[in-house]
Parts: C-alpha cells; structure tokens; sequence
C-alpha cells in the first residue's frame, strides 16, 4: 500500500508517537505569528519565564486590526480603536522582547499573514506550518501541512516548538478536465464546498489533484487551499511541481544556489503514492464549473451567477435568504450590490488584482456602488503600482488602499453598513462577518469587479473580451 | 484550566446548525489583549441590537440562560474561524460544556485547551437533546455519559488524553515541556 503526502508530512515531524493514551508531539517548522491571536500566548512565556524556543522559525507581521488608510501629514496612522492600537503595538513589542522577525510597518512586506509568508519564501514544501488563525490553510499549496491554531497553542509553539495533535484522517480531492473562460479558483473552492458541505472536511486533511489543479498557478492554488477550512477540513494541500520550484528561487527566506537546487529535488519528490489510499475521496469535473455566487450565511450556500437561489422551506435556508434580504427562487443576476471588496488572504494577490484591472480598465464602477481595493501586502501593493493598475482602479471610481485583513472580517473599521449588501472576494459570508446586520456574497475578483461596475449582480463573462 | 468531573444543571438549546465562530463572537471584539470579560460578547450580534439594547425575543438574554451550564447546539458548532475568543467566551457566559451533533476540529480542540467540555453525541441522541430545552442535564466525565431527567443514558467518546487533562484540570504545556529531550533529539537529528 502507498503513503499519502500528507502522511509523509505527518511522519516527518512525529516527535513522539501517538498512542491510546496520547497525541502525537508534532514538530512545526514555521510559526507565522500575528497581531490578534498572539498577546496571551506571549503572556503565558512570561508568567513562567521561558523564551521563544526557535525564534529562527517564527515570523510576525500586522495585519487584521491594522489601518488601510495612509498616515497623515504628521505620520500618523488612525486607528479603528484605542485597543486596536495597542495589540499591534503589544505585537511589536513583544517581537522585539522575543528576538523574532517582525515584518512591521517598515518591512516591505507587511501584509496578511498568508500572503506574506509564500512571498518571502518562508513557505516551504514539506514544512509543517501553523498559526493562530483558520486560513493558514493556505500554505498547503506549496505542498505544506498548514493548519490553524487556537491562542493558547500558539503559547505552546512558542514554548516549545511542537504541538500535540491526532492524526486526522485524509481525503482526496480530484479535479478532472480545465476550468472554462471566466472560471477562476475562487470558482472551483466554492464549487467544491457547495459540493462536500461546510462540514464534509471536519477531521479530514484535503489533498488537491487531477488536472485542473495541476493547470492552476501558484496565487490561484493558494485561493483553493486557503478556504480548504470552509469545508471544515483541518489542511488542504496540493503536491510540490515545476510551478512550485519556480515561485520559490530566489525569494528571501528560501535556500539559495547549490541548496536551493538540493532542495528543488527533495520538494519535487513530495507526492502521494500512486497506491495511496484515502479514507475518503471525491471526483469532480472542472469543465461543469460555471463562475460561482454565495447567496447565503456560510460558504457552502453558493450557485452560478446565473441561476436562482432555493426556494426555502428549510430554517437554515429560509435563515439565510431573510438575513440576505433574497426571496425564495430568484435569480441572484440583478441584484442590487452596494459594496464591492477586493483583497483578503484568499483574493489579494497580484493575479487578483490584474483580474480586477482587467474588468475595471476604462470602464466605471456604478455610481451607487462604493468599491474598496485592498492589496495583501505592501510588495502586492508596490507592484500593482509599478504596473499602474491603481491607476486604473482610480480612474474607476474605486479606492485603493493599503495592505491588510480590511474588510474580509470587518476588525480594523472597514466595515459594511448594516442592510449593505456587499460582493467580497474574501472567504466568508457569515452573518455580520462584516459588519453587524452586513450581507456578503463570496464571489472570484472577476466577477466582483463586474459586479462593481453593473450596480449588480452580473455574470463576468458578459463584460470579458467587450470592449470596454 | 479548572478541572471538570461531573456537573447537573439546565440545558439551554440553540438549535440552529453550523453555529460559526463569528456568532459566537464577532470580529470587533478580538482586539483586546486579554481574554478577561470575553463572556460580555458572547453571541453579542444575537442578544443585542446596533444601539447595543438586548433584544427582548432572543433566548440568550433571559435569565436562565446565564444559568445554565450546558449549551446544547444545532449540528457542526464552532465552524469559522480559529479565534479562541469563542470558547473563551462561551466560558465566561456561563457554559462548562457544548453538546452537538458535529463540533468543528479547531473550536473542538481550542475548547478542550481552554476547560470546556466538547461533546458530540450520535445524531438520534442529539435530536432527543434538542428537545430538552431547561431540563436538567448531568454530564459525568468520569463515565463519559450524559444523563436525562428520565433516566436516560447517552454515552459519549472522549480523547483519552483530553479527558485526562479536563479531569485534573492540567494544562497540556506542562506536559509539553516534560518533552524536551525528544524535541531536542528531533531538532539534532533534523537540521535544515
């Protein structure tokens, strides 16, 4: 019988087995660190004393309670709140008192966390990855196990490196076939969640395969991996190949000349067996994926732009269409969307924004449509401006801002007015994610673009290959 | 972490399933550096309105609620995020213990880490549950079972070493520490 990948990970960072009576001690090579979920890990050091283990494998950066506004005149940046101010600042503080890497308000790459770390090259294939946060999912793209951590774990890997973890079980996910004009990666997760459920992953770590993976980039894997979580799934992962090999050399962090090429071949090697058996695997066809909408309260709650939403008649539906102010049977095309919000860990990459650009170049964003373009980090923001896309994002009407969680969970004072309905490029849709009584439809930056620019609900392929 | 063994009081139900953290507790209230009074804004966006005033129809705001230490919740609770903000605050609302249907992996262990007990039970067992709004529950750690009013005995699985921990309220970093020498022999044997 073959091993999985994940079980190879697994069985490369074992410290001490599991047993009846125990978890596994599980070794992490990385410890990505932010702002929110870090102070009262960073308490517990010292309330007994003890330094960060291996402050060489642990990065921080500031990203959720951060401001996207620029300072002003004086330097200063405006915070949300008082208490916003001063976690990134316990942050900071705690970086300096620990001896870690702080990719701060002078680093050029300060940004979400999980943009930052691939960009860096901290990311690395075979690494076992955490953070105080559920969307650390993402760095499975790079062939990774990366999952989220509570703040009291965070304590425990900042003390001792490892955590105590049981095995979870593996699911196999294949995607056959390409994914059509207009389909992005945001399309197929969603695809993929409204097909297993937001608890068809739970206890599980999700392997990405088949062809229309292998045909992803770098940036879109990691739209797939990222929101892995919304299915419930511990990790999702996707085998080491060329592309990965390619987005590493010569990033910061990664190995550099002879053992950057020795590395190359140890990634390169990281796959599943061809007879790995999972406990669970699921077969999907990416040709059948249309460019895809959330019309609900969870992200499992989706359909093509094009279609209607349930008629009801269960609570949870009937829930979810009276928050989202949607009649049973509608058409979702149409709708009215008053805020449209580009960014967050799973939509704020480079790609993204040259899909937004692509949609907005020479057109306008709608008049009673208010658009906020968020980069996900300040290297994602320097290089949109080298290639003047916030030009054009200006030019449109939208905002552009600097880099950070924003909107996606509404922590920094980016907010969506209650009753607003708002098409987001982020993860997820739940009520008052964005803001109390706020209505979000999870949607690609193709589509949330041509939303922005309709007023409404719009299927993107209408706006693609039309001069604008 | 305070020790749990065995404790007898009123359920408080809340049916609905795929409970998210986000419910539990919202985004806005994660900027503080401690988690004392997280207990205030637990299911903030159910119990009050935009003015911050209790809404009068919401279950969470009558008295029993603040009274009742076993919350019995719709499938798949603790979905979303990995804030440990939300058990945190289940904690400082009230509750010892959650009993579902499906808990979700990292709410689950966050609530094992923190002391509140995750309990997921067989679906036709969880259904009786749900219908036993204000009854009073007993929740033995010892046996592992849930007892009803009527007498009925609803067992349930634990990791043994989380119910180990919960039992003698024993924080897992000592355990962790006590590890030294193997992390120490894994990082000799494992260098980059």
């Amino acid at each position: 019988m073959g091993t999985s990948l994940f079980e190879k990970l697994w069985q490369a960072h074992v410290v001490c087995e599991e047993s009846a009576d125990r978890p596994a001690v599980l070794f992490i090579d990385l410890h990505l660190v932010h702002e929110v979920t870090s102070p009262q890990g960073f308490d517990t050091l010292r309330e007994r004393g003890l330094p960060v283990r291996r402050p060489d494998l642990t990065v921080a950066t500031l990203d959720h309670s951060t401001p996207t506004t620029p300072p002003d005149e004086d330097g200063q940046r405006h915070y949300y709140t008082d208490q916003a101010r001063n976690q990134v600042e316990t942050l900071e503080r705690n970086c300096e008192a620990f001896g870690i890497r702080l990719e701060g308000w002078d680093s050029e790459h300060r940004g979400v966390v999980h943009v930052m770390g691939p960009e860096i090259g901290a990311t690395q294939p075979g690494m076992t990855v955490v953070c105080g946060d559920s969307h650390t999912a993402t760095h499975g793209a790079f062939g990774a196990l990366a999952f989220g951590i509570g703040t009291t774990e965070v304590g425990y890997v900042l003390a001792t490196q490892c955590l105590l973890q049981r095995k979870p079980k593996s699911m196999r996910i294949v995607v056959d076939g390409q994914l059509g004009p207009g389909v992005s990666a945001k399309d197929l997760i969603l695809h993929i969640i409204n097909t297993i459920g937001v608890n068809g992953g739970t206890g599980h770590v999700i392997e990405y395969a088949g062809e229309a993976i292998e045909a992803l980039t770098m940036e879109q894997r990691m739209t797939v991996c990222n929101m892995t979580i919304e299915a419930g799934a511990r990790a999702g992962m996707i085998a080491p190949d060329q592309k990965t090999i390619d987005y590493l050399r010569g990033r910061a962090l990664a190995p550099a000349g002879e053992a950057f090429e020795a590395a190359a071949d140890r990634w390169l090697a990281l796959r599943s067996d061809e007879q790995a058996v999972f406990d669970h695997e699921v077969r999907l066809d990416a040709a059948a994926i249309e460019p895809t909408v959330t019309w609900g309260i969870d992200p499992s709650m989706s359909i093509p732009v094009g279609a209607s939403v349930p008629a009801g008649g269960s609570d949870s539906v009937d829930r979810a269409l009276d928050y989202m102010g949607l009649h049973g049977g509608q058409a979702l095309a149409g709708h009215p969307v008053d805020i449209v919000f580009i960014g967050s860990c799973t939509n704020g990459r480079i790609s993204d924004l040259r899909a937004a650009a692509s949609v907005l170049a020479g057109r306008k964003v709608a008049a009673d449509t208010r658009m906020l373009i968020v980069p996900g980090s300040e290297a994602v923001r320097r290089q949109a401006e080298a290639e003047g896309l916030h030009e054009i994002f200006l030019a449109a009407g939208a905002e552009w801002r600097e880099p950070g969680c924003s909107m996606c969970l509404a922590m920094n004072g980016d907010l969506v007015a209650p009753g607003l309905t708002a098409v987001s490029t982020s993860n997820r849709n739940f009520e008052g994610r964005q803001g109390q009584g706020a209505r979000t439809m999870l949607a690609s930056p193709l589509t949330a673009a041509a939303c922005a620019v309709a007023g409404c609900v719009v299927d993107p392929r209408t706006l693609m290959g039309e001069a604008a | 972490m305070e020790a749990f063994t065995q404790l007898t009081g009123p359920a408080l139900v809340l049916s609905q399933v795929n409970i998210d953290t986000d419910q539990i507790i919202p985004g806005r209230f994660l900027t503080a550096t401690s988690f004392e009074g997280m207990g205030d804004y637990a299911f903030a966006d159910w119990r009050f309105d935009a003015q911050g005033e209790p809404l009068p129809d919401c279950v969470l705001n009558e008295p029993r609620a603040a009274a009742s230490p076993i919350l019995v919740a719709g499938r798949n609770f603790g979905c979303g995020s990995s804030r440990e903000h939300a058990p945190r605050a289940l904690l400082g609302f009230g509750f010892r213990v959650v009993i579902s249907s499906e808990i979700a992996d990292i709410f689950r262990n966050n609530a094992q880490n923190v002391g509140l007990l995750p309990i997921v039970l067989e679906p036709a067992q969880h259904e009786q549950l749900l219908a036993m709004d204000g009854e009073a529950l007993t929740v033995d750690l010892e046996a592992c079972e849930v007892r009803t009013p009527a007498g009925q005995v609803f067992s349930f699985q634990l990791d043994g070493f989380a119910r180990y921990c919960l039992l003698k309220g024993m924080d897992r970093l000592d355990f962790l520490l006590a590890q030294q020498d193997q992390i120490k022999s894994y990082e000799d044997n494992h260098e980059r």
